[in-house]
């Protein structure tokens, strides 16, 4: 039987305590500026307790809960994504030599990380993460900063209880509980999953043991014995949670509708909302495309090297010299949906969504991925009749 | 709420972070030196920068492949490597690494004006090759303009290298005007010594000019070659691949046996940035040499 332990919230603190002693820097949910972000947890004070979220297209608010709950909302507004891949970089440093005006030398930089321990990590954005491994780390080239900061990583996963409007991983197949195993590598997706309870007056975690790493915190932190029971409820919570999505992709046929899609009319009618901000890739949890650019003194004796975020949606992005390949608004759009529904299963063997839903929320005009992809289904007569989008 | 939080949870001190533990392991994204030892003036535009590796030993490379080469403090950019994949110069000795460079912009005018001495990063060598040798036992045709003759160079090379054991050699070149013609002695070379069939016409000429003028794919559809086995090698800006690489499939070249060289923004050159994405392909691993039977569908598509 699997391995089922009950903590209790005060249990939190210890648990929190025990992964700092052990040398991890302890990453999860916080309240910044009325947002709930992903930052640094020194101990349980530092989680959102209390704290729900409301987001809808165009629409991110916290609210007060009526209860005590540590992770009574959705996905952050920012994922895990700048703990292992920030949105700055220093590749490297050079010092250009004074003596001989053409000399330079180039150093990459040393530093110790800790490794992380993703505290809260929810599933879409765990998804996102294993995602980022196939992309960043299992390549013929590897991001050497990534995989270094990815080394020896303890996932305490928790499940998701309360969707907000925007989420559709239960469609994506990513959420809200996380697969036991990240089906590119077969490893185990957490270490310990936690989920929620707050049945009346009980309010406590059950937490579902997924590796021997995960085992030894449980024995650390002295959590109880759990039974079948606890981890059907558990299970009952999940899947009332999928149950209550409204948004959804049709990931059976979506590649297809997207690759037949490429002369769509829909290209202009949605271009007319974009505004080309770029929001919608800086809070995605699986975009990964960055640029460089070098940084130097004023007597250009200094310079460093940063990789920086980017975006498909920058007029610059796909620039060569004569102007850039994709210079309309209509052909970014193409290429973000394109490629996060269909070219990624290409590239990478799984689609470029996790259905977090950030991109509907931090739209300022609102655009809906599920909305746009329903729509493209329909005009190119691929989609699935069940595509339930909100029109 | 118009601005998405990008990172504002990540404590200061560790979002501008140096990288983690296992230093040791080679970067891609760190730069080799080399030291420019001559900087040759092919057109009013057009350089090629010799370089030696300042440390180690020099980069081996094949016909098709390019580097991304950063001029410090200004930037990086990618560039074919123009010299001959056997490493040696026209007299057999071990030949310096070649780029030929076309300056338009930042970086290249950086780099084809740095003097001899200066040091240059090079990262490298990236991207698919030409691999000629497919095409032996049988015709080959290069089509090319301008600068574009820099990227086939290796690929020419490699066919005279074992000339004998190829059909006929066509090089179809166009150039914008007279005075932009790359390589023009070495053309004239390859056409005496190698039994290359050079064709050579201008998009606009000066009057009184005596040299053919016209497009390069009006070259194609007069070529003697075979073309139900001829191999063609094409490389230029897509505004001209697209109409050589459908002259050629109109007479009758299987697409299959149409390589192209394709260009995209690069800023890495190893499959992460993203920048070179054409639908599924990141061109500069996947590429940048490609078949035409699988890019003619993403070429037909515009801006994408
Ligand atoms: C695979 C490949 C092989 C190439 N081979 C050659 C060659 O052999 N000879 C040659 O002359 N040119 C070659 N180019 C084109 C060359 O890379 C551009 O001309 C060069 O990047 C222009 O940079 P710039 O700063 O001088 O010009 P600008 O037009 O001023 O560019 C400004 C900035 O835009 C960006 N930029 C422009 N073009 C590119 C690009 N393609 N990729 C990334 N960023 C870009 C850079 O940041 C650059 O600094 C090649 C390009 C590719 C993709
Ligand atoms: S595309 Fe949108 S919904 Fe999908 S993972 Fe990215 S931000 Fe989330
Ligand atoms: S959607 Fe755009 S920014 Fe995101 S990974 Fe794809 S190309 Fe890059
Ligand atoms: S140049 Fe960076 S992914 Fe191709």
């Amino acid at each position: 039987m699997d391995d089922i332990r009950i903590l209790a919230p005060s249990d939190l603190d210890t648990l929190i305590a025990e992964l700092r002693e052990r040398g991890f820097r302890v990453v999860g949910p916080t309240l910044r500026d009325e947002t709930i972000v992903t930052g640094d947890i020194r101990s349980a004070s530092d989680l959102p307790r209390g704290i729900g979220d409301i987001q809808e297209a165009a629409t991110y608010r916290t609210r007060q809960r009526d209860d005590d709950a540590y992770f009574g909302f959705a996905a952050p507004a920012q994922s895990t994504k700048p703990v292992f891949f920030p949105s700055e970089e220093v590749v490297w440093r050079g010092k250009r030599d004074h003596d001989q005006g053409g000399h330079f030398t180039a150093e990459r930089d040393t530093a110790n990380a800790s490794p992380v321990a993703l505290l809260g990590v929810r599933s879409c954005d765990l998804r996102a993460v294993q995602i980022h491994d196939q992309v960043l780390a299992h390549r013929q080239f590897k991001d050497v900063h990534y995989t270094a900061r990815r080394d020896g990583t303890l996932v305490i996963a928790v499940a998701c209880g309360v969707p907000a409007a925007t989420c559709f991983c239960a469609s994506m197949g990513t959420g809200p509980r996380p697969a036991a195993t990240d089906p590119q590598t077969g490893q185990p997706s957490y270490d310990l999953l936690l989920t929620e309870v707050i049945d009346g007056d009980t309010h406590h975690f059950v937490a579902e043991v997924g590796t021997d790493a995960g085992r030894d915190i449980a024995d650390a932190v002295a959590a109880s014995k759990g039974t079948a029971k606890d981890q059907a409820q558990a299970i009952d919570i999940t899947n009332a949670a999928a149950a209550s999505q409204t948004r959804a992709i049709d990931r059976n046929t979506v590649h297809d509708v997207l690759r037949a899609s490429a002369e769509s009319s829909r290209w202009e009618d949605v271009a007319n909302r974009c505004l080309g901000c770029t929001n919608c890739t800086m809070v995605c949890p699986t975009c990964f495309c960055t640029t460089m650019s070098d940084v130097s003194d004023l007597a250009g004796e200094n310079a460093e090297r940063h990789r920086v975020w980017d975006s498909c949606f920058s007029a610059n992005f796909s620039y060569i010299h004569g102007g850039p390949t994709r210079e309309s608004l209509k052909a970014r759009y193409r290429q973000w949906i394109t490629h996060k529904l269909s070219s990624w299963e290409d590239q990478f063997g799984m689609l470029g969504c996790v259905g977090c839903g950030r991109c509907i929320t931090w739209c300022p005009a609102g655009i809906d991925i599920t909305e746009e992809a329903a729509a493209l289904g329909r005009m190119s007569g691929l989609g699935s009749t069940a595509s339930a989008a909100s029109t | 709420m118009t601005t998405a939080p990008v990172d504002a949870g990540i404590t200061d001190s560790a979002r501008v972070t140096d990288s983690a533990p296992g230093t040791d392991s080679p970067d891609p994204m760190v730069p080799r030196r080399y030291a420019i030892t001559k900087v040759r003036e092919d057109t009013r535009d057009t350089f090629t920068l010799l370089l030696e590796p300042v440390d180690g030993p020099p980069l081996t490379f094949r016909a098709g492949q390019f580097t991304m080469l950063h001029a410090f403090g200004v930037g990086e950019v990618p560039i074919s490597i123009s010299g001959d994949p056997r490493g040696l110069d026209d007299d057999g000795n071990p030949a310096p690494l070649e780029h030929t460079i076309r300056n338009v912009g930042a970086v290249t005018r950086a780099l084809v004006n740095a003097p001899p001495g200066t040091q240059v990063g090079v990262r490298g060598p990236f991207g698919t090759t030409w691999d000629v040798a497919d095409a032996v036992g049988n015709d080959v045709v290069f089509v090319t303009g301008g600068i574009g003759l820099a990227p086939l160079r290796p690929a020419i090379l490699d066919v005279l290298a074992e000339r004998e054991r190829y059909g006929k050699v066509l090089l179809l070149y166009g150039s914008r005007t007279p005075d932009d013609i790359l390589y023009g002695a070495q053309m004239r070379r390859w056409a005496d010594l190698n039994d290359v069939n050079v064709q050579r016409t201008v998009d606009n000429a000066p009057y009184g000019y005596k040299g053919r003028v016209g497009y390069v794919t009006e070259l194609i559809a007069r070529a003697g070659f075979d073309p139900r086995s001829a191999w063609a090698f094409v490389c230029g800006p897509e505004a001209m691949m697209r109409p050589a690489a459908s002259s050629l499939t109109g007479r009758g070249v299987p697409a299959s046996h149409i390589r192209l060289s394709m260009e995209r923004s690069m800023k890495c050159g190893i499959g992460l940035c993203g920048h070179c994405q054409l639908r599924e392909l990141f061109i500069c691993v996947d590429g940048p040499v490609l078949d035409y039977a699988r890019l003619e569908p993403l070429m037909n598509v515009r801006e994408l």
